[in-house]
């Protein structure tokens, strides 16, 4: 349909289900817990409640997330947005994109790293670094992934440790699974205007 | 659960006091949770239209289809019925999954070129909205075990 975005943009689309998502009304109580529905809390995104068809997935895919984009030590939150950003690009899931752009240019409050890969890609001039830890994302989102020695060695060059390594390849490999969620199930619409 | 047992360290060869071991440690909670979605996409209470042997099945495609020979055959040991299924060129009309594992193939390696066209035709092919979830979510979490399986061999492979 003719609304919706097919280029990369740091502007927070809306996400419109291709499925019906399930109906608040009608959830199930294991449904509800993995929504982590409560009395005060009732706002559920649409996506949620798409992926709340398959709840054992969902109840466990969301602290999951969470460890690996939020925990301490290891990798920065900026650099861990890159990498989701990095296998969002590959996967060309313009919401996801989108999200970890915006993250990033907010955490780091700089918004030219994700400028210049909007507007060049891998041919984005980037930092040692972060054009190490991009090169690595992208490449491990590649479908099989193509990522090798020289990519682990160029983050090695670039001073990263074994933890942050580690770190960037779980950030980079949940962006697989999430874009084929989001890509997949739904479609990036501009965000309703309210008045 | 021992770290050691997990589908990733195992398939992964991940050496016990490596420097690898040591990073994979720091985040045990994220390797423990990896193992519990694995039981949720491919050993669900709630199967719908996708019983553990054909997930397996199309689990050991997927892995086939990243190249990735050791955790296809680590899959298709419980893909039963559906064994043929694994095999990549194999279309699955004669089970009856043919426009199921056009969607699987598509979603796991042409993730980008995906279209609302692809959902439809599960749709009218009578595939259920939350089968058609499910089954996003099976191909979905096994591109992230993949990568993961993938980005520990490089690490212990530089460390060998």
């Amino acid at each position: 349909m003719s609304d919706i975005i097919r280029k990369f943009t740091r502007n927070v689309p809306e996400w419109r289900p291709r499925v019906v998502p399930v109906k608040l009304k009608d959830a199930t109580q294991e449904q509800l817990n993995a929504l982590k529905v409560t009395p005060s809390n009732t706002k559920v995104s649409g996506y949620v409640l798409t992926l709340a068809h398959d709840v054992e997935s969902l109840a466990v895919r969301s602290p999951l997330f969470n460890a690996i984009m939020y925990d301490r030590g290891g990798m920065s939150r900026a650099e861990r947005e890159l990498g989701a950003l990095g296998a969002s690009m590959v996967n060309h899931c313009i919401y996801c994109a989108a999200v970890h752009a915006d993250r990033h240019a907010k955490l780091t409050r700089d918004t030219t790293v994700t400028d210049a890969l909007f507007a060049s890609g891998e041919e984005a001039d980037l930092s040692l670094r972060d054009q190490a830890i991009f090169d690595f994302a992208r490449k491990s989102a590649e479908a099989p992934p193509t990522a090798g020695p020289e990519d682990i060695e160029a983050l090695r060059n670039a001073g990263l440790s074994g933890e942050e390594i580690f770190d960037l390849i779980l950030s980079s490999a949940l962006f697989g699974w999430a874009n084929r969620l989001m890509h997949v199930l739904g479609d990036p619409v501009p965000q309703k205007v309210t008045v | 659960m021992s770290l050691s047992e997990t589908t990733i360290t195992k398939l992964a060869g991940v050496v016990a006091d490596s420097e690898v071991a040591s990073a994979v440690s720091a985040r045990a909670n994220i390797i423990e949770m990896t193992q519990d979605a694995e039981d949720a996409v491919l050993r669900p209470k709630d199967i719908g239209a996708f019983g553990h042997d054909l997930r397996a099945a199309i689990a050991a495609r997927v892995a086939n289809l990243a190249g990735d020979g050791m955790l296809a055959a680590y899959y298709l040991a419980d893909a039963g019925q559906y064994a043929a299924l694994s095999d990549p060129n194999t279309p699955g009309a004669a089970q009856g999954q043919e426009a199921v594992l056009a969607l699987v193939d598509k979603v796991a390696n042409q993730t980008s070129d995906v279209t609302a066209l692809d959902i439809q035709i599960l749709q009218v092919a009578k595939i259920s909205d939350p089968d058609i979830v499910r089954l996003c979510e099976l191909v979905a979490f096994l591109a992230f075990q993949i990568r993961v399986i993938a980005g520990l061999r490089l690490m212990q492979s530089e460390a060998a």
